[in-house]
């Protein structure tokens, strides 16, 4: 059955959104749906205006849609800023005992929420439980699924669990009693273990995977998530996580710790990324392998921290002095982020060079539903470490040694009979500081030789569609989802249209890029930022010229609809 | 057993009399005397004439950039406690280019030992004021001349070191006894070293400075492990300079509270993808 749902949750910062979210997206992953759901919220702790959008289909999905079946309105606010959105047969759950409109409208389902909290629950901090449990009644799901999830939510917590999933029932109760007529029904579709779980927890998760055994960071919006739930896993996996005073002191902690021979990464932001710059590059010069996790959102300086953009794309690609090889990687999905993540740790190790996964707000905070990942897909290579057996047989240990890939065979430190020698300062084979300019030729063209190897193994991009098509359209990172939706519709339509979407972005893929983009009458780029980045980095690296660029900066993501809209506003 | 010729290194690339001699055989004698072989020792260094000393002797050696000599250290550090780590570094890059750093290492007791090349000015790039400079002293930076002086004595004993000492690179005997101590303390263990610099300084010679300091060592009554008795020698600067260990206290390291049963080092660590299999659960 064709199920394809929007609710929204709206509300004051602190009243419980992005929870309810997540409840609500889990209550319906049991079932057997998929769910994606997004989260808006400002950089505050209290008060404002936050909202979630909670799509809920029976086939995969990869991004919210424009119209929304069902709001669940913490307060006024949210039925005044999102009323019009409202499809002509949605619902409006809100609590109409502490709320009044001057005009009723057919849409509103008033719920006595705070009431039901009370008498139901035992407490008014439940509300959110009796809104749940409306909002699971009015589109007549299985209650039960709701109850199962709420109580794992409060497991351990004594009566807090029972008194919620009672609350809960309280509000579906009173909405299967007063409002049977609303109407539109979602049926249980199966059983389902599908995960559901936001880009960070992904790439928490793939560093865990990995073997990430060293993870230090400074709180910045949106990847601090990554390193509190790291931080939370660190007695159970074995690994040290530190918050250090400042960024700086992070990149060069995660290089220490490489550098002795764990598998160690930091993720942060835009302007934490800037302190770490200098850090990138005494990584490059040292041959020591680091992961960095960039979640972009808007800058430039503050910008807005809880909020979306693709700004930082050619920043990260040539960051720092110098010149030195890396890789970056720009995850598509939530799914993506994990398997990316753990490919991040052998690239790195493997090239003994950094690399950066460039997430963004969108996918790092966004809530998806995964098939569990396949962990035997998962290969640890660590590149060329050399064993005290090995390094027995050799001669006198040399960390940067010269051989044909670039890449020096790796000893640790206190690996008996080698010494581990590296210099931030240009450094000879056995990485003492040199002034030599044959010398310095020799490290310049060692090192760029390992770009050669890294790029046969970043992979291709992705192709969705056919591989020829009239019209192309090109994107990179998080907007997979809304790009390959707006294919779907524009194909619906009669539209030939495709997409190639980048998620291995350097060193950049240009035959592919080239080949599909030669085939194609039009070609757009879509992006996320003002000045048009990956179009600019395609002409750099292809010498191709696209037709058109459709761009968005204010913050927020790409819904599929607004992606058709200004394709067609382009074409005619 | 371990022998001083195990330690020999390259020539060094600094000017005739400068204190960084001293250093260099005081700190490789002390490794000697330790019984500690080069490659269980991690010099962490960061730039400077300071930061030149591993490459003049033998061991295993991250240099890094200016200021970073103690993240970098740290991070080694928790990677594979079994390192022996070694900061070896300039004032400039401890106490100002790297401030920050050293204001937090403070609080953590890393088990780390920091030698400070304390010159007072920024000699590699030609002889600029440096955080440690005496008030007043004059630079092509600081015609004004220079303002109020960072005291890393006071500065570490107050930020809570659980180990502070000074060395003098005129008197190489007791710094081999000061640089032992320091790294057989379980600990952060600054040693703040007198390095008088002979073509930029010409107010904090050799000379200078054996008119003034003075061994606490010498005097039966002090107590190194008496705070308040440390911080009155710490404020000590001019005519008498006191030189030896100025404080001492035992308390937990960082590492103790990260692996508290004495876990495997990180880096000897199997990495078991499936491990994280009950993880995934959770997000169902």
């Amino acid at each position: 059955m064709m199920v394809d749902f929007d609710f929204m949750v709206g509300g004051e910062a602190g009243q419980g959104v992005q929870s309810i979210s997540q409840v609500l997206g889990k209550t319906f992953t049991r079932g057997g749906y998929h769910v994606f759901a997004d989260q808006d919220y400002e950089s505050r702790i209290r008060g404002g205006h936050s909202f979630s959008k909670i799509r809920v289909k029976n086939e995969p999905v990869l991004a919210v849609a424009e119209p929304v079946h069902m709001l669940i309105a913490l307060n006024k606010e949210t039925v005044d800023l999102h009323r019009a959105e409202l499809v002509s047969q949605g619902a409006i759950v809100y609590d109409s005992e502490r709320v009044t409109f001057a005009v009723q409208d057919p849409l509103f389902y008033g719920v006595p929420l705070e009431r039901l909290a009370v008498e139901r629950g035992g407490n008014k901090i439940m509300m959110n439980s009796v809104a749940l449990g409306a909002a699971i009644g009015l589109v007549n799901y299985d209650f039960n699924l709701l109850a199962q999830v709420l109580t794992e939510q409060f497991a351990g917590r004594g009566t807090v669990a029972e008194n919620n999933v009672e609350a809960a029932r309280g509000g579906y109760q009173y909405v299967r009693e007063y409002y049977s007529k609303y109407g539109m029904e979602i049926k249980v579709m199966g059983s389902s273990r599908r995960m559901l779980l936001t880009g960070n927890d992904a790439i928490a998760l793939g560093a865990l995977a990995a073997g990430c055994k060293f993870m230090a960071g400074y709180p910045m919006t949106p990847s601090t998530p990554i390193l509190e739930y790291l931080a939370g896993k660190a007695g159970d996996f074995g690994l040290a996580v530190v918050q250090p005073e400042d960024e700086i002191s992070v990149i060069n902690m995660v290089i220490g710790a490489a550098f002795a021979g764990a598998r160690a990464m930091t993720a942060t932001s835009g302007g934490g990324f800037c302190l770490m710059v200098e850090g990138l590059g005494l990584a490059g010069m040292t041959e020591t392998p680091i992961v960095v996790v960039e979640g972009q959102r808007p800058g430039p300086a503050i910008g807005l921290p809880t909020r979306m953009e693709q700004g930082d794309l050619e920043f990260v690609i040539h960051a720092s002095h110098g010149e030195f090889p890396r890789a970056v990687l720009a995850p598509a999905t939530v799914e993506d982020a994990f398997y990316l993540t753990t490919k991040a740790f052998n690239l790195a190790e493997k090239y003994q060079t950094p690399v950066i996964i460039l997430n963004d707000h969108y996918l790092a905070t966004c809530y998806s539903t995964v098939d569990k990942f396949d962990l035997s897909r998962v290969n640890i290579e660590r590149g060329d470490i050399l064993s005290e057996e090995e390094v027995a047989k050799q001669g006198e240990y040399k960390r940067h040694q010269i051989t044909e890939s670039g890449i020096s065979p790796r000893a640790l430190p206190l690996t008996k009979g080698a010494l581990v020698v590296t210099d931030a300062d240009e450094h000879d084979e056995e990485g003492h500081l040199i002034e030599s300019a044959e010398i310095r030729t020799q490290m310049v063209l060692k090192r760029q030789r390992k770009e050669k190897g890294i790029k046969q193994e970043i992979g291709q991009p992705w192709l969705y569609g056919p591989r020829r098509a009239e019209t192309t359209l090109v994107g990179w990172g998080s907007t997979y989802g809304p790009l390959r939706e707006a294919v779907d519709i524009l194909r619906k339509e009669g539209q030939d249209v495709n997409l190639l979407h980048l998620n291995e972005l350097w060193p950049f893929p240009s035959e592919t890029v080239s080949e599909v983009l030669d085939g194609a009458k039009r070609s757009f780029v879509v992006e996320n930022n003002a000045t048009g980045q990956l179009a600019h980095l395609l002409r750099a690296e292809t010498g191709k010229k696209i037709t058109g660029k459709i761009l968005k900066f204010d913050g927020r993501p790409f819904s599929p609809m607004h992606i058709v809209g200004e394709l067609k506003k382009e074409v005619s | 057993m371990v022998k001083m010729e195990d330690y020999a290194g390259g020539t060094p690339a600094w000017c005739p009399g400068c204190g960084n001699f001293a250093i260099l055989v005081a700190l490789r004698r002390a490794l000697v005397d330790l019984d500690l072989e080069p490659y269980r020792v991690l010099m962490v260094s960061d730039i400077g004439q300071a930061g030149k000393l591993p490459h003049y002797t033998r061991g295993n050696v991250l240099n890094v950039l200016h200021g970073r000599t103690l993240p970098a250290a740290i991070g080694a550090k928790i990677a594979n406690p079994e390192l022996t780590v070694i900061g070896v570094a300039g004032d400039g890059g401890s106490y100002g280019e790297g401030g920050n750093h050293f204001l937090h290492a403070l609080r953590y007791n890393h088990d780390i030992t920091h030698l400070v090349h304390n010159n007072q000015v920024y000699a590699l790039t030609r002889g600029q004021t440096s955080p440690t400079s005496d008030p007043g002293y004059v630079t092509r930076t600081t015609p004004q001349g220079a303002p109020t002086p960072i005291n890393p004595i006071t500065l570490a004993i107050i930020g809570g070191a659980s180990w502070v000492g000074r060395g003098f690179a005129g008197d190489i005997n007791h710094l081999v006894q000061l640089i032992t101590r320091g790294i057989q303390h379980k600990g952060f263990a600054l040693v703040d070293i007198l390095q008088p610099c002979p073509t930029f300084n010409r107010k904090n010679t050799f000379a200078w400075y054996r008119e003034r300091v003075y061994k606490l060592e010498e005097d039966e009554t002090y107590d190194p492990t008496d705070k308040m008795m440390a911080f009155s020698k710490a404020v000590e600067w001019g005519d008498r300079i006191p030189i030896g260990v100025i404080y001492q206290a035992e308390r937990p390291t960082f590492g103790d509270y990260l692996f508290p049963s004495g876990a495997e080092p990180l880096v000897k660590q199997k990495l078991d993808p499936f491990s994280i299999a009950p993880l995934l659960e959770e997000f169902v």
